[in-house]
């Protein structure tokens, strides 16, 4: 496994998607963890400035779309004059395997962190095989 | 800025704005201390100024900010925790300790300094010292 990795400094990264959007404000990818445990399959995303009411999950087709964006109305009457980090919005999309129940899929925000819950579809949870 | 804001354009000029100051001098001889995390974008408003930082994940009681004359330290430390029976498959999100001073042009009010966590982004409101304050020219 891979130690622990220290915190350095990262150029947001722009998302690059095949279709256009047609408002306007650059989105960009946040970071992901995921990690599975015998029950589900987490994902945790980094959305730093996304509140509840601005954040849309959606599945459709398998695949499970995150969508945050970041309030601007907030930076009214401030003027720039020192940037290290540009401020956008938040997208990424995962497709899921059909080990993910999708009815029961849930989500959680906090402090700019968003972990999405998938439970593992019963046949794809680990069974133990008695031995006759 | 324009007199008249398309609130369609609003949002990209404002991002451009904030590309274009990417490379501003004006905090020259500052950033020191052990490192540039976390990356902060600093805002004036009006006299004062504000300071914005993107920490998500991180408790209150692992933030500290200490203000002192020109200087804003902000350390901490951001912490990134798994389940003991799990397995990682993918692993982007950072951890780790802080500490980062920064220093500003002008002199800070510390009793008027304010300091907000909400949603993950950290905001340092910092009024300018009334020994700063500037005084108004009259042209004739």
């Amino acid at each position: 496994m891979a130690e622990k990795q220290e915190l350095s400094v990262r150029e947001k990264k722009e998302l690059v998607a095949k279709e256009e959007k047609t408002i306007p404000g650059r989105y960009y990818v946040p970071y992901a963890d995921i990690y599975e445990t015998d029950d589900e399959l987490a994902v945790v995303l980094e959305m730093p400035g996304v509140e509840k009411k601005d954040l849309n999950v959606a599945l459709e087709n398998d695949v499970l779309r995150v969508d945050g964006q970041i309030d601007f109305a907030k930076y009214k009457d401030m003027e720039p004059v020192y940037t290290e980090y540009n401020v956008g919005h938040y997208a990424r999309s995962f497709t899921l395997s059909n080990k993910v129940d999708q009815e029961k899929i849930s989500a959680n925000l906090e402090d700019g962190v968003l972990t999405l819950t998938l439970p593992k579809a019963r046949h794809a949870q680990p069974r133990k095989i008695a031995i006759g | 800025m324009a007199l008249l804001m398309d609130p369609f354009d609003a949002l990209g000029s404002f991002q451009q704005a904030l590309d274009a100051y990417r490379t501003s001098g004006w905090l020259d001889s500052s950033v020191s201390g052990g490192g540039a995390y976390p990356p902060v974008n600093v805002f004036r408003k009006g006299d004062d100024f504000i300071i914005i930082v993107e920490l998500p994940g991180v408790r209150k009681s692992d933030l500290d900010v200490q203000v002192k004359g020109r200087t804003i330290r902000l350390a901490g430390a951001k912490t990134v925790g798994y389940p003991d029976k799990s397995a990682l498959h993918r692993r982007e999100r950072l951890a780790g300790r802080f500490d980062r001073a920064i220093t500003m042009p002008v002199e800070i009010n510390p009793e008027g300094v304010k300091a907000e966590y909400r949603h993950g982004v950290l905001a340092l409101f910092l009024p300018r010292a009334e020994s700063e304050k500037r005084k108004s020219i009259k042209v004739a």
